[in-house]
């Protein structure tokens, strides 16, 4: 499907937005800038450690507190970090990239500025490309980015109970961001939160954030307005910012909209603002107005020389740079012949396909079978226990040991399931990662369980025969309903000698038997 | 471009540098000759200039991606002029 096919019919509207009462259609605009917290070990300007939940001011150095004299010096690491983010949207990255101060008065910061980018971020410009349901389709749109740049965080700020003051733990102060900012290329949140998850899947795919929103590695903020279906012109927009869940942030957006679409209806004018999301009351609400650029009065800092990017430098980060989601996901369908469903899933972030990738490399003539059971028991296993693929006690290994006998027709499919279960309460005795452990060393589970309590399936004819016999001696109504011509009583009759085989019967082989010893 | 008596007060609380009338005066006029001074400059074609963001014309080093920082809060706090429960106290500020 080429970009933005069922897109460019300029019919994409949420049901919100087809309220009876309204004249107009409306169309909604939305552009979100993404903070990605990066998984540095040391802040961005200082040696400091970035380590989550140290006591307060424990990660707080000289730099990180403005003391007089000290002079910032930028992380490598950081850096190397925005141009895989780069490459892996395919942007320029520039060089020389400036830094500079952005001026705000607010004790989280105590330099009285934030150092971050104005002109020549590292990033600029780059796509993403998204897949999000349409009116019940899935479709595919290229959201284009205008720039990703990095920036210092700063401290948190405490206003509970310290007799009339605030705390500040500068812990954070100095964290470093790529803030990710997106061109107005989205129509509705279901294509925001398309994009916000498809980011947030790439950051953690190419190692640059764990996407721990939670604990704020990974926060949102949206960009709304709203204007006439088929206008070209961009409404006045409003900011909300800190959106740290996909749930909140579609709540925010359909309310946002909902909420410039009734001033504009009753002929009032939207203020540019900044607003916040209140999840309990599920709306958003003012909380400054939006301060032009200039008041920030960005300058290049003074204190940093401009960042030189060699092509090198660029050549050896995109030479580590693994395998992109979006191009394993092509491949998957290409080559494993998995439907457009299934590669998604498989891709929708590294643990997985890395997983998945393990057991289809051990099975290559079922690749469908490996991803049922990949998507299948052992995701639904995992999410029991709360834990990721990265983590799961059974290795790629035993799992194809178990498919093998169901290939080979030692188990059935449904008895599969069972020795599953026991495999997963083996392993879960001593729980070590897959990658952690020598899988070669890994004894034989679904043997042993096979062998242990005799589920093998009964392919022995002479000994279906047997049963089968029995099962016709002991229900002779049911042979005689079925010789009168009501199939259903065959049917009741197979599902007696599985019954007597335990499950462990053929079904197919059963069948024939079956219709072969009452034609007799 | 001509400044107002208005523009500097307001660059003023921005920076938030106490002005009072006399110097706002002052400054005003201060300001004023180096916006000449600008204007002076921007006459000069620089176009085929590229331009520079630092003075000095080399480019930053970097720092390996390594802590190197010890926990010295107490060190630090102990010039602070507010501290509790390791957070330090400042006035209230809520917008």
């Amino acid at each position: 499907m080429g970009s933005e096919d069922c897109f460019s019919l300029g019919t994409v509207r949420s049901n919100l937005y087809h309220r009876k009462d309204f004249a107009m259609q409306w169309e909604i605009v939305i552009g979100l800038e993404v903070h990605a917290q990066l998984s540095t070990q040391s802040k961005i300007f200082s040696g400091a450690s970035t380590a989550f939940g140290a006591a307060p001011n424990a990660e707080a150095c000289p730099v990180d507190l403005a003391l007089p004299g000290v002079l910032p010096v930028l992380n490598r690491g950081a850096v190397e970090r925005a141009i895989k983010l780069g490459l892996a949207v395919g942007a320029k990255i520039n060089s020389p990239s400036v830094f500079a101060r952005k001026n705000y008065f607010y004790p989280d910061l105590p330099k009285g500025y934030q150092i971050s980018q104005y002109e020549l971020p590292v990033v600029e410009g780059g796509v993403v490309r998204i897949r999000s349901a349409q009116d019940g389709k899935e479709c595919e749109k290229t959201i284009r980015l205008t720039r990703a740049h990095l920036e210092e965080d700063a401290g948190k700020s405490l206003h509970e109970d310290f007799h009339g003051m605030t705390g500040i733990d500068l812990n954070r102060a100095g964290t470093p961001l790529l803030e990710i900012v997106s061109e107005p290329d989205m129509r509705s949140s279901a294509e925001a939160v398309a994009y916000a998850k498809t980011l947030h899947s790439l950051v953690r795919w190419i190692g640059i954030c764990d996407g721990n929103m939670q604990e704020g590695s990974f926060r949102c903020d949206a960009n709304v307005s709203v204007r006439h279906q088929g206008s070209d012109r961009l409404g006045t927009r409003c900011e909300i910012k800190n959106l740290n869940s996909f749930r909140f942030l579609e709540k925010a957006i359909e309310y946002e909209a909902r909420r410039q679409i009734e001033i504009l209806e009753d002929g009032g004018t939207i203020q540019q603002q900044t607003r916040l999301y209140d999840p309990e009351k599920g709306e958003t609400r003012a909380m400054r107005s939006k301060e032009d650029a200039q008041d920030y009065r960005y300058f290049p800092d003074p204190d940093l020389l401009p960042l030189e990017i060699s092509e090198d430098w660029i050549a050896e980060v995109r030479s580590r740079l693994p395998e992109l989601p979006e191009e394993m996901r092509i491949r998957f369908e290409r080559d494993h012949e998995l439907s457009a469903y299934d590669a998604s899933a498989l891709t929708a972030d590294r643990d997985i396909a890395e997983y998945y990738e393990a057991v289809a490399g051990k099975l290559p003539f079922d690749h469908k079978l490996c991803a049922n059971w990949v998507m299948g028991d052992i995701s639904a296993y995992l999410n029991d226990e709360d834990t990721s693929f990265d983590n799961c006690p059974l290795s790629p290994a035993q799992l194809v040991q178990l498919l093998v006998r169901i290939k080979d027709g030692t188990i059935s499919g449904k008895i599969a399931k069972e020795v599953f279960r026991q495999m997963w309460i083996k392993v879960r005795e001593q729980p070590v990662a897959w990658k952690d452990r020598d899988s070669k060393r890994d004894e034989n589970l679904a043997d042993q369980i096979i062998e242990s309590q005799g589920l093998k399936q009964i392919s022995d004819s002479g000994e279906l025969e047997k049963l089968v016999n029995e099962v016709i001696a002991a229900n002779s109504r049911s042979v005689e309903e079925f010789r009168s011509g009501k199939e259903k009583a065959f049917n009741a009759l197979v599902g007696q000698v599985m019954k007597a085989a335990r499950g462990k019967a053929n079904p197919s082989q059963v069948n024939e038997i079956m219709r072969k010893k009452i034609a007799e | 471009m001509s400044l107002s008596l208005d523009d500097v007060k307001r660059i003023a609380n921005l920076a938030r540098i106490e002005v009072g009338e006399h110097e706002a005066h002052t400054a005003l006029t201060q300001l004023t000759g180096i916006f000449s001074l600008i204007q002076q400059m921007q006459a000069v074609d620089t176009s085929p200039i590229t331009p520079m963001s630092h003075a000095q014309n080399v480019m930053q080093r970097l720092r390996p991606d390594v802590v190197t920082e010890t926990d010295q809060r107490e060190l630090f706090q102990s010039v602070a002029p507010q501290v509790e429960a390791g957070l330090y106290l400042v006035p209230k500020v809520i917008e």
